[in-house]
């Protein structure tokens, strides 16, 4: 599983380079951006997800997880969720918890606008 | 040795061992033949996300991690109405059958949100008329999921 990581000041861009985030996946996913996270020096997480055809309940969980792991000090947005994916977290109500955008560029503009 | 008897009547069918990484792969195959079955894109996502947990589930709990097993799926199609057929040898349901499904609760603080307790919430949501019945030593679940076809 490969990652496109880009840091700004206030952000940290976190693209998943994958097809899915499954059970074979989810376990890698979720230790990758615990250390991506833990790094970073920005508070603000932006998980692009715009390459991810799909997740299921374990890709989903490690998601959670992960903005679990980061506190309530950081901040995790996701971007660019494709059909089958945002049907999950439509599902799930998990759209309720998280900031979607529909693309990972519209979180600059909130910087920019602020 | 083959799971399924009935693979003359099914539209489409698939036999493969146990494993996250093997489900993956079945998964792929099956949605490749379902896009050659005028079905929307909508319809075939939903067949793999149910697909997706029914087939973890079997891995994950009906195996387990120390034994392998085959499993089969089968698909017979009328007109709008998917029905699945999922097949395995690993250990049987709980007593008290199927998983109700309910959505955990998301209303607590942070670090209490769920991480699990999904995948029959989202099966019995795009799934309708699930049966599960063990037959000598084997699972067998069925399940239907509706499609419109492209629209």
């Amino acid at each position: 599983m490969k990652f496109d990581c880009r840091e700004t000041s206030d952000l940290l861009f976190v693209k998943v380079l994958a097809e899915r985030i499954d059970a074979a996946a989810a376990l890698k996913f979720k230790d990758s951006l615990r250390e991506f996270t833990g790094q970073a020096k920005a508070s603000h997480v932006v998980l692009d997800l715009s390459e991810v055809g799909f997740i299921d309940s374990s890709g989903l969980g490690a998601v959670v997880a992960v903005m679990k792991l980061m506190g309530s000090t950081k901040r995790l947005d996701l971007a660019g969720l494709t059909p089958t994916v945002e049907k999950v977290f439509r599902l799930t109500r998990m759209d309720s918890i998280f900031t979607i955008h529909a693309q990972a560029e519209d979180v600059n503009k909130l910087y920019k606008a602020g | 040795m083959t799971l399924y008897a009935n693979q003359a009547q099914a539209d489409l069918c698939l036999e493969f061992p146990s494993g996250e990484l093997e489900v993956r792969e079945a998964l792929a195959e099956l949605i490749c033949k379902l896009k050659g079955m005028d079905l929307s894109a909508d319809d075939i996502g939903s067949v793999e996300v149910v697909l997706g947990e029914v087939l973890n589930n079997i891995v994950e709990h009906a195996y387990g991690t120390q034994n392998t097993g085959l499993i089969a799926v089968s698909l017979k199609r009328a007109g709008h109405v998917l029905r699945f057929h999922v097949l395995d040898e690993g250990g049987n349901l709980p007593s008290e059958g199927l998983p109700d499904g309910r959505l955990p609760p998301l209303d607590g603080p942070l670090d209490a949100l769920p991480e699990g307790g999904f995948g029959w919430y989202l099966v019995r949501n795009l799934a309708f008329d699930l049966a599960y019945k063990r037959v000598g030593e084997t699972n067998e679940l069925a399940f239907s999921i509706c499609c419109e076809g492209h629209g």
